[in-house]
């Protein structure tokens, strides 16, 4: 072995690395190079352009001060993308399973009106929802008319923020969420059904674990979008709490402050794919498909 | 309420008490008005090894399904020890299926799978592993498979897995569904023998279908052959393969010959015009038939040893089958014949040949 290795000639390009390479540079200047520079300014002189030329720690030390509240946004983001995921993987499981085994020749049709709301833009839906529940809009506007006091004030609370989340990214968690069920093989019910299973033993020790991988999926990409959410708070949450895309948003536009909003940034995306990639650890998909 | 039964010794001619445990009156499944099983009738006794056999199509799939309770009849009655069980459930029926695809849950140990059944009756942890482990060895299955991963048993491994996770339901009839069919011949065969000697031990009712007539007459008491959703002929292997009822039933056998023929006045006629002897005392309605020999019965004619009726031809290809030579011949109308012999008494001598069959060994069957 040790012979044939010293022997070797030169590692060459092999055809599969070649194929990858037009990727590989895609990745490295549009992925992988902003964000170097990002992480490269959270170390710059604080509400300076000396991106590479200085190294300094003082944008992180003003993040970790004491008097600093903006521990708050980041809690809110978190929550806020917490709360978001729990409530899409309660909405869209029993549409997710309707879809594979319920609907038949209607999840065609379901599947297209959940995709549907993709092709407008995400603000001009937002801005809907103001209309929709805004004084005298759509919901508040329709009960005076019909002689009741007047719908409640939703806007710009945090509650509705949440529900913009939720209804953004629905299709996000759905999509993963049905591919999921859909890997479940009908002799498995079939099978446990027949050795004795009721319904719920059957979707707790089959069903659940089975469809779990797209489920995982899901909450993840829902997750990773939540967090990063800034449209929702600000549309029809109305700044009522500060999430901390917006303090990103903000120190790198009216704040100019580009070197404290990549220490933000940074810290953002260290939590966010600390926590990704704990439940990615969880995710075993050869453990689940039986491949080694 | 163990599973394994003390052995019975085994004696072929031991008498059955005749007590039908499944028993199915026209029995009908309809899809969109198309019948997939299509009034079926049987009684299937205690114990016994029942095969259904069937090509691709047949309704045999479906037939057990409404017997496991994964589909439902559109019309007629099925029992289970006197009890209409038409509309009960899988999961309330004592009955267990062994899938085509085994079914096996992919994200579970072998221990898992096989304890499913008994978590679902919430068999305490200990005694659940001391059975799995009981039937594990029952199937023959090393006991350090307990903690592995199903998915990385092998074909065979899956197969005995399956049968344990049955075998830990106890269940009163087990139904299989071609669960060999994926497997290479030589495990087949291995299991296929493993699988009776495991029906003999454990004493209990077994359902099988398969497409294979062969398989079926390995293992069963008695054969039920479907065609397009009817029961076209149900008996032992031996009635089967001696007296089968129609062209169907002797072709799905495997290679047959088959010698259309015409009532006469005399008796019947080859189409070429030559009589042809048949068995006496055979009833076949209408005046159109089939003479039936299997190859193994053609043999070739020679000066010494003759038979009651003939064919000549000549030798067009040879087959060698291990054990057995099988030789196609082409009859002067243009017709092919199959002989096969052992292969101690190969054709020795040139192409040109006659062959023939005796009466005894031929079967006449209608259409």
């Amino acid at each position: 072995m040790a012979e044939t290795l010293l022997s070797a000639p030169a590692p060459k390009l092999t055809p599969g690395l070649r194929a990858a390479l037009p990727v590989l540079a895609l990745l490295a200047a549009g992925f992988l190079a902003p964000l170097l520079t990002v992480a490269a300014y959270a170390f710059a002189t604080p509400k300076s352009f000396d991106v590479f030329r200085s190294f300094t720690l003082e944008n992180f030390a003003a993040i970790f001060d004491t008097n600093n509240t903006v521990w708050m946004s980041f809690a809110w983001a978190l929550a806020l993308a917490f709360a978001c995921v729990v409530i899409l993987l309660i909405v869209c499981y029993p549409i997710a399973y309707g879809l594979n085994r319920v609907f038949g020749r209607w999840s065609g049709l379901v599947s297209v009106l959940f995709v549907f709301p993709l092709f407008v833009s995400e603000n001009v839906r937002l801005y809907g929802w103001v209309l929709f529940f805004i004084k005298n809009g759509v919901l508040d506007g329709a009960l005076k008319w019909f002689g009741f006091p007047g719908g409640p004030e939703l806007l710009y609370t945090p509650g509705i923020t949440l529900f913009g989340m939720v209804y953004v990214y629905l299709p996000f968690m759905l999509f993963p969420m049905t591919l999921g069920i859909a890997m479940i093989p009908r002799d498995l019910v079939d099978a446990a059904r027949d050795l004795g299973a009721n319904r719920l033993m059957i979707w707790r020790a089959v069903e659940l674990p089975l469809a779990m991988p797209g489920i995982l999926i899901g909450a993840l990409l829902t997750f990773v979008l939540s967090a990063g959410a800034v449209a929702e708070s600000k549309i029809l949450g109305g700044q009522s709490v500060i999430t901390i895309t917006q303090d990103i948003e903000a120190a790198f536009t009216y704040a100019q402050n580009w070197p404290l909003g990549s220490a933000l940034a940074l810290i953002l995306v260290l939590i966010v794919s600390g926590l990704a990639l704990a439940a990615m650890a969880r995710l075993d998909l050869d453990k689940i498909l039986g491949k080694r | 309420m163990s599973s394994v039964a003390s052995p019975t010794p085994f004696s072929p001619a031991a008498p059955k008490t005749p007590r039908p445990v499944l028993q199915l009156v026209d029995v009908c499944k309809l899809f969109d008005g198309f019948a997939a099983v299509d009034g079926i009738s049987l009684d299937i006794d205690e114990g016994e090894f029942v095969t259904i056999v069937g090509p691709s199509g047949s309704g045999k799939t479906t037939l057990l399904r409404m017997l496991a309770g994964l589909e439902s009849p559109s019309d007629g009655y099925i029992t289970l020890r006197g009890e209409l069980i038409n509309d009960v459930p899988s999961n309330r029926r004592p009955t267990c299926l062994v899938f085509q695809s085994l079914a096996l849950f992919p994200h579970m140990t072998v221990g898992d799978n096989i304890e499913f059944p008994l978590r679902v009756r919430k068999v305490a942890p200990d005694e659940r592993r001391r059975r799995a482990l009981e039937l594990m060895a029952k199937v023959r299955l090393p006991e350090d498979y307990y903690a592995k991963n199903v998915m990385l048993c092998s074909g065979g491994e899956k197969q005995r897995v399956a049968l344990a996770r049955a075998f830990a339901y106890d269940p009163d009839v087990l139904f299989f569904d071609e669960p060999l069919s994926a497997l290479d011949y030589k495990l087949k065969k291995l299991l296929e023998k493993e699988l009776k000697d495991l029906h003999r031990e454990s004493g209990k009712t077994f359902v099988y279908i398969t497409h294979s007539l062969e398989e079926a007459m390995v293992m069963s008491d008695r054969i039920g052959v479907m065609r397009a959703g009817k029961l076209v002929q149900i008996g032992t292997p031996e009635q089967i393969y001696t007296a089968p009822a129609d062209r169907f039933v002797a072709e799905f056998f495997g290679e047959v010959n088959v010698i259309p023929v015409r009532r006469s006045a005399d008796g019947w006629l080859r189409r070429d015009g030559r009589p042809v002897a048949v068995a006496p005392g055979l009833a076949i309605a209408g005046d159109e038939a089939s003479v039936v020999v299997r190859p193994e019965y053609m043999r070739f004619v020679t000066a010494e040893a003759g038979a009651d009726n003939t064919i000549s031809g000549t030798i067009f290809n040879e087959y060698s089958l291990g054990s057995r030579l099988q030789y196609q011949v082409r009859s002067r109308t243009g017709r092919t014949f199959l002989v096969e012999v052992p292969r101690a008494a190969a054709w020795k001598g040139d192409g040109e040949v006659t062959i023939g069959w005796d009466a005894a060994s031929a079967i006449v069957v209608g259409g």
